[in-house]
């Protein structure tokens, strides 16, 4: 395989999202009499964009909010503010019909190919079915082959398959409707690690040939190292850093992408790594530490006054080189 | 055999666990001639991925394989400080399980029971083995607590399960599983349920509670980053089979079996840049039918004709560092290196 050529400078980008809140509500205690609790900032003013062609990798651990960002902004769940831009155009205004159409640029697989599929269509009644929908003239055949599944599958049900072909079905549905956008909600988590790297190499090969755009979402540092071009850390629905995949490997501004970073196990019983063990637990998204979120955790031996009270904004470190990061202390990363 | 016996705490000699499948129209060969030894004080890990039986075989040692469908067949040993335990009777199983053998298991949720509190579920232990009372054993559960590292102990040993984090529910499972002070713990993929940040602090903190306590560990993980950091030697298991032993460093730095390679060139790595990575074709075949001769052979890049024909025993791959650190891999290439130039 040769290496795919650079892509070309593009001027608006594919997606661009801004700002983006979603908020749950709270029960009420006491059968909903009780008084009001604060809402769930699941997603607390998200902004990132991606340009055509490219893959963001969105990392964080759960309940930082990742998920619901990929599914707000396909309008799987209406966001609570903020807004997303397709190709220019508002995805939140849009009517139900213009929403119908523009589903089809825009599509997802989803983590758990076992719940995904319908278990009682075969797989070629879950392939077939968007292309009469959308009335296009692809065949289910072609798709398979795709996806390198054998014609065979075709008849299978969901149960009859094992979970790397089953997550290759859940891609060629996405790739049914020919969409430029994918978002890939942790698409290899449940699967084992040899099946995990074909699926991978399947995405990466999908991307070449059709110029697919991802969004890949993911809590495996490593896993996106292999996918993506960006990358973007969530902590508690926000945005903590953002930078170039080389970047921010080399060179991790934000003390909790360091401390994820030196948390994956690395393969290899001789690398002896400055190890970060992060105490205590990510805290509850409905009541957010003030000041910085990541305070009360932070390891960085710079953490100051400063930290518990002032809110640190994602601000580009050195200006110009396109790495942005939440910290006060940015430019002082921790080793 | 070339390891000692005597000095094993826990030996693993032909163990064949088996099931019935649904409709009774086969056998799943599930475990299937396993043999390990566990010495006192180290951690030995059992590496494979899902299918390859490292979990039937955690559970066939304290015998918590369900009876039908499984079954452990006739002529297995599962023998604990020179007893079998497959022959004892059941009061005398129960003496040493969650006694001398503990376990914890993947899913702390699913392992607690919600409608008691931590600290009742922790001292239970002490009060069946020990015979400690409940105000003794109250207090040893608080005790625990602190040992796992679960802040302000003396009130959260009144909660329920619901009201802690997945993390510290895996704290309170590794407290109850070591209130009797175990000599062997099992442990089956601990952290996988729980995000990275807080799998290191559990591992770590079965790092040092082995190192005070002195307990013999039984990892069980897919994870190879896990089983680099944290083990002393390494079991990798593929279709019910032992495919490859070694020493953890020796197998990591010469992996023999083209399984455990494959396997390694199959993990992403943070410190490499983005690349394809090597996919291992196929996947793991069916327990009912596993492939004749070597059970890897329909996936493996080098086999020939002899690997289909004739299934290989465990073969010395050389390297060993001295007693119970001996490299040994389920593969003709042993036999043949030359083969494995070839393909390159």
């Amino acid at each position: 395989m040769t290496a795919p050529p650079a892509p070309p400078p593009v001027a608006a980008p594919l997606v661009d999202v801004r700002d983006l809140v979603k908020h749950y509500a709270a029960e009420r205690r006491w059968f909903g009499l009780g008084r009001p609790r604060p809402p769930v900032r699941a997603v607390d003013g998200v902004s990132f964009t991606i340009p055509s062609g490219r893959t963001l990798g969105l990392v964080g651990e759960s309940g930082s909010g990742k998920t619901t960002v990929g599914r707000t902004m396909l309008r799987l769940q209406e966001a609570t503010g903020g807004r997303v831009l397709f190709e220019g155009r508002d995805v939140f205004a849009l009517d139900s019909r213009a929403l119908r159409a523009l589903r089809r640029r825009m599509q997802i697989v989803f983590q758990d190919p076992y719940s995904s599929l319908n278990p009682r269509m075969t797989v070629q009644e879950t392939l077939r079915e968007p292309l009469e929908i959308h009335g296009l003239a692809g065949t289910v055949a072609a798709l398979l082959d795709e996806v390198g599944l054998d014609a065979v599958f075709a008849k299978r049900y969901p149960h009859e398959l094992s979970g790397g072909q089953r997550q290759r079905v859940g891609i060629a549905r996405a790739l049914s409707v020919e969409p430029q956008f994918i978002v890939c909600d942790e698409p290899v988590s449940a699967l084992d690690v040899s099946v995990q790297a074909q699926v991978l190499n399947l995405l990466a090969d999908l991307q070449a040939r059709r110029r697919l755009t991802y969004l890949f979402i993911a809590h495996d540092l490593a896993v996106v190292r292999h996918i993506a071009d960006d990358v973007a850390v969530m902590y508690l629905g926000k945005i903590v850093e953002r930078a170039p995949a080389a970047e921010i490997y080399a060179l991790p501004r934000h003390p909790y992408t360091r401390a994820l970073l030196s948390a994956v196990p690395e393969p290899d019983p001789k690398a002896k790594k400055n190890r970060i063990v992060l105490s205590g637990d990510v805290p509850s998204p409905a009541m957010p530490p003030p000041g910085c979120p990541f305070h009360p955790r932070c390891p960085h031996p710079l953490k100051s006054a400063r930290c518990r009270t002032e809110v640190p904004p994602l601000r580009e470190v050195p200006a110009g080189s396109g790495h942005l990061a939440a910290c006060h202390y940015a430019e002082q990363p921790m080793k | 055999m070339t390891a000692t016996p005597a000095a094993a705490l826990l030996r693993v000699r032909d163990l064949k666990t088996y099931f019935v499948t649904e409709h009774g129209r086969g056998t799943a060969r599930a475990v299937d001639e396993v043999s390990f030894d566990l010495y006192p004080g180290e951690t030995l890990g059992i590496v494979g991925e899902s299918g390859c039986g490292k979990t039937v075989t955690s559970l066939s040692i304290l015998r918590l394989v369900p009876e039908p469908p499984g079954h452990i067949l006739p002529g297995s040993l599962i023998e604990f400080e020179g007893r079998n335990l497959l022959a004892l009777a059941p009061p005398e199983l129960r003496s040493i399980r969650g006694n001398q053998i503990a376990m914890i298991f993947q899913e702390p949720m699913t392992s607690l029971n919600p409608v008691f509190t931590v600290g009742d579920q922790i001292a239970e232990a002490a009060i069946i083995h020990q015979r400690l009372s409940r105000r003794a054993a109250r207090a040893r559960a608080i005790e625990m607590l602190k040992l796992v590292g679960i802040p302000d102990p003396e009130q959260r040993v009144d909660d329920y399960p619901h009201q802690m984090s997945g993390g510290m529910r895996q704290r309170v499972m590794i407290a109850m599983a070591l209130i009797c002070h175990p000599k062997v713990l099992i442990a089956d993929e601990p952290t996988t349920a729980l995000d990275v940040t807080i799998q290191a602090q559990i591992l770590e903190l079965l790092d040092r509670l082995q190192h005070e306590l002195g307990m013999a560990v039984l990892l069980i993980t897919h994870d190879l980053g896990v089983v680099a950091g944290h083990t002393d030697r390494v079991v990798v298991m593929y279709a019910g089979r032992v495919v490859e032993t070694a020493s953890t460093t020796e197998l990591f730095e010469h992996p023999t079996h083209p399984y455990t390679e494959g396997l390694l060139a199959a993990v992403p790595r943070v410190d490499t840049p983005r690349s394809r990575l090597h996919a291992i074709p196929g996947q793991v075949p069916a327990a009912t039918a596993w492939p004749t001769g070597c059970r890897f052979h329909p996936r493996c890049p080098y086999a020939w004709e002899k690997c289909v024909a004739q299934e290989p025993p465990l073969l010395d791959a050389g390297g060993g560092e001295g007693e119970g650190g001996r490299h040994t891999a389920r593969c003709w290439l042993v036999t043949e290196p030359e083969r494995r130039q070839a393909k390159r």
